[in-house]
C-alpha cells in the first residue's frame, strides 16, 4: 500500500480512492482541518467488525483492532472524496461524535450504536434506530448469529 | 406467565426511548438535532431558538402519532409530531418498521447473488441498486474498466429508464397526497408503460437482478428500440399533460409554493443529496460532477429550484424525466453492437449454449453459481446518482466469495432526516406534502 502522509495522518490509496487512517484520539480535530479543505459533506458514516478477519491488509503505522468507522466525506467544489477509516478497540467501543462538525452524522451514528454497539460521546440523542428498543445484542457483529429457520422436508424419518 | 414475561423482557438490552419525549424534559441538545447543529445556524436563526425556549411554562401543545400506517406515509414510517393546534412544532421519524436485516444478508450471499439482495432495498428503482452494487463489486475485481462498451450503454439505457418510472410513480403518489387523485392513476399508468419494457427486457417488472458483475444478464430482446421510441413517443404529450392539469393549477400551486422550505446550508449540513439539495439552488448531479459509466458523453441540463421548497422538489422530478427522454434518446443513437458482459471466465458464467456440448462448461457454471468468484481483498465506496439522491455501496471484502461488509448508503435514509427541518412551522397538511416531496422509500430507509 503506497502511503502519503495528511493532517499527520496516513493517506493511503484503494483502488484509486483516498483514503486517510486517523487515530481516535485525533478524530474530531482532523475532520474539522477536512472541513476547511473544503470536504464540507459527510455522505456516509457507518462501521467494520473485524473480528473474524483480522490480518487485513493495513500500512505499517496503523495497529489493527476490532472495529473501524469508516466516514465518507465529499468536497463539492474540488469534487473529490475522501474516506476515513478509524480503529476502534473492543475494551473501549467509543468515539466522539461527529454531530457538532456534521449535523447529518445523527441518524448514521445512531445505526451504528444500534448495529455495532459502538457509542459516541456527545451524541445527542443516542437510541436505537432500526431494532427495537428491548432488542438483545447488536446484529451486524460478527459473532451474532444470522439465525435461521429450520427446514423441514415432507416425509422425512424426523 | 406474567412474572416469566417481565423477566423476559428485562433481560432485554434496553436501549432508551426512541419516540419523541415531552417538551417538559427537552434538553438544549434535543432542539439543536432538531434545527441542526448551531453552528451552521445563521445569528439570527439561533436568536429566534432562544425564543422558542422562553416559554416553558404553557405546555399547550400535543405529541401525536402519524403512521406507522397513514397511508400517506409511504409504507411505514412513524412520524411523532408535536403540535400546537395546527402547527407543527417538532418532528421525530421513527423508523426500522421494514429492517429485514438486508446488509447482514449480503454477508452471507456470494457477490453472484448480491443482485437479488440490493436490488429489493430501494424497490422503485432497483436498477440503480443493482448498478451501483455491480459497479463497486467490479472496482475491487479491478475489472471497471473492461466492462464491454454495449453493457455501459444498456447500464445507461435501463437506469435511466428506471428514473422516469420512478419519477412517474413520485407524480402519482404526490398527486395523491396532495388530493389530485386523477393524477395517481396517470401516473402509475405510464409507469406502468416502463415497467412493461422493464419485463420484456429482464423478465420481471420489479427486482430484476439484471445489472450483474461483469455486465447484463442478457442482451437487449428483438425490437427494444421500437419499445423505447414508444415509450417516448407516448411520455412527451403526457407530460404536457401533467403540467396543465398541475404546474399551473393555482390550487396545486398554493398546496406546495412555500411548503417544507430546506436552505442550502441545512441540506449539505444534514448530508441530504439529489432533488433535496438541488432544491435549493445548488447544481449538484453525480451524473454531471463525477460522471461514471459514460454520462460525460451525452448532454444533459441538471435541473435546480430556487426556492428549496415542495414545489421545486416536484418541477425539478417532472423536468428530469424530460432529461431522462433527452437521455434515452441519445443512448438510442449511440448503442453499440457486442458483448453484453464481460468474458472473463471468472465472473461470467458460460452461454448457455455451451453448456449441452461441454462437460468443463457445464461443471464451470455449477461452480460459479453455487460457489461464485473470489474477489480480492480490499474495501470501496462506489456512488452514483439515484432517483433519490446518491446512493453509495461500501464494500468490504476478505478475499472470499461473499462481501465481508456490505453497506448501501441509502439516499432515503439520510433525506429522511431531512424531515424536522422543512416542518418547523408548518401545518399539519403540509406534513403530508413535504413527507411526499422528499418521497422516501421505506424498503430502503430500513433496509
Amino acid at each position: 500500500m503506497t502511503t502519503d502522509v495528511l493532517h499527520d495522518c496516513v493517506l493511503g490509496q484503494s483502488h484509486g480512492q483516498q483514503v486517510l487512517f486517523v487515530p481516535k484520539d485525533r478524530y474530531i480535530a482532523t475532520l474539522r482541518k477536512l472541513i476547511d479543505d473544503s470536504y464540507t459533506m459527510c455522505v456516509d458514516l457507518t462501521a467494520v467488525d473485524f473480528l473474524t478477519h483480522p490480518g487485513r491488509t493495513l500500512p505499517e503505522a496503523i495497529a489493527p483492532e476490532r472495529f473501524e468507522i469508516v466516514v465518507n466525506l465529499l468536497s463539492m467544489r474540488d469534487r473529490t472524496r475522501m474516506r476515513l477509516r478509524t480503529q476502534v478497540s473492543e475494551a473501549d467501543a467509543s468515539i466522539d461524535s461527529a454531530f457538532d462538525l456534521y449535523p447529518g452524522t445523527e441518524a448514521m451514528e445512531r445505526e451504528v450504536f444500534d448495529m455495532f454497539g459502538i457509542t459516541f460521546n456527545g451524541h445527542p440523542d443516542l437510541t436505537r434506530i432500526l431494532m427495537p428498543e428491548d432488542w438483545d445484542g447488536h446484529p451486524l457483529r460478527k459473532d451474532y448469529s444470522q439465525g435461521r429457520i429450520p427446514v423441514q422436508f415432507k416425509g422425512s424419518a424426523s | 406467565m406474567s412474572d416469566l414475561l417481565s423477566t423476559v423482557v428485562s433481560a432485554g438490552t434496553f436501549e432508551g426511548n426512541q419516540e419523541l419525549r415531552s417538551r417538559s424534559e427537552l434538553t438544549a441538545k434535543e432542539v439543536m438535532r432538531e434545527v441542526g447543529a448551531v453552528l451552521r445556524m445563521s445569528e439570527a436563526d439561533v436568536a429566534l431558538l432562544a425564543e422558542v425556549e422562553a416559554d416553558p411554562g404553557e405546555d399547550q401543545t400535543m405529541i401525536i402519532n402519524m403512521g406507522p400506517q397513514h397511508p400517506s406515509t409511504h409504507g411505514v414510517l412513524r412520524l411523532m409530531l408535536e403540535l400546537k393546534g395546527e402547527t407543527v412544532l417538532r418532528c421525530k421519524p421513527i423508523i426500522g418498521y421494514l429492517h429485514t436485516g438486508m446488509e447482514k444478508t449480503g454477508e452471507s450471499l456470494t457477490f453472484m447473488q448480491g443482485g437479488t439482495n440490493v436490488t429489493r432495498m430501494d424497490y422503485a428503482s432497483p436498477l440503480n441498486n443493482e448498478l451501483v452494487f455491480s459497479m463497486a463489486t467490479e472496482k475491487l475485481l479491478g475489472i471497471d474498466g473492461d466492462i464491454p462498451e454495449r453493457a455501459v450503454w444498456m447500464r445507461m439505457l435501463l437506469s435511466e429508464m428506471n428514473r422516469m418510472s420512478s419519477h412517474l410513480l413520485f407524480m402519482a403518489s404526490n398527486g395523491m397526497d396532495i388530493g389530485a387523485v386523477s393524477m395517481m392513476l396517470y401516473g402509475w399508468r405510464e409507469r406502468e408503460e416502463v415497467l412493461r419494457f422493464f419485463q420484456k427486457v429482464t423478465g420481471l417488472r420489479m427486482n430484476h437482478n439484471f445489472i450483474r458483475p461483469g455486465g447484463v444478464a442478457a442482451d437487449l430482446p428483438a425490437g427494444w428500440r421500437d419499445d423505447v421510441l414508444e415509450i417516448l413517443e407516448m411520455l412527451g404529450p403526457r407530460l404536457d399533460e401533467y403540467d396543465t392539469l398541475m404546474t399551473g393549477q393555482p390550487i396545486w400551486r398554493e398546496r406546495l409554493q412555500g411548503v417544507g422550505v430546506i436552505t442550502q446550508q441545512e441540506a449539505i449540513a444534514l448530508g441530504a443529496t439529489g432533488r433535496i439539495l438541488r432544491s435549493t439552488g445548488l447544481a449538484w448531479d453525480l451524473r454531471r460532477d463525477m460522471p461514471y459509466l459514460h454520462y460525460n458523453e451525452i448532454d444533459f441540463d441538471v435541473i435546480v429550484g430556487s426556492y428549496g421548497d415542495a414545489f421545486d422538489r416536484y418541477a425539478i422530478r417532472l423536468a428530469e424525466i424530460r432529461e431522462s427522454m433527452r437521455i434515452v434518446r441519445q443512448v438510442l443513437d449511440k448503442m453499440p453492437g457486442g458483448d453484453f458482459r464481460i468474458q472473463n471466465k471468472k465472473v461470467t458464467p458460460p452461454p448457455r449454449a455451451r453448456i449441452d456440448e461441454s462437460m468443463e462448461a457445464l461443471i464451470h457454471h455449477f461452480k460459479i453459481f453455487t460457489e461464485g468468484f473470489k474477489v480480492p481483498e480490499g474495501e470501496v465506496y462506489v456512488a452514483i446518482e439515484s432517483p433519490r439522491g446518491e446512493i453509495g455501496c461500501y464494500i468490504a471484502s476478505d478475499g472470499s466469495a461473499t462481501p465481508y461488509r456490505m453497506h448501501v448508503r441509502a439516499p432515503s435514509f439520510v433525506n429522511v432526516q431531512a424531515l424536522p427541518h422543512m416542518m418547523r412551522g408548518g401545518l399539519v397538511a403540509d406534513a403530508v406534502a413535504v413527507i411526499s416531496s422528499v418521497d422516501p422509500v421505506l424498503g430502503e430507509v430500513d433496509r
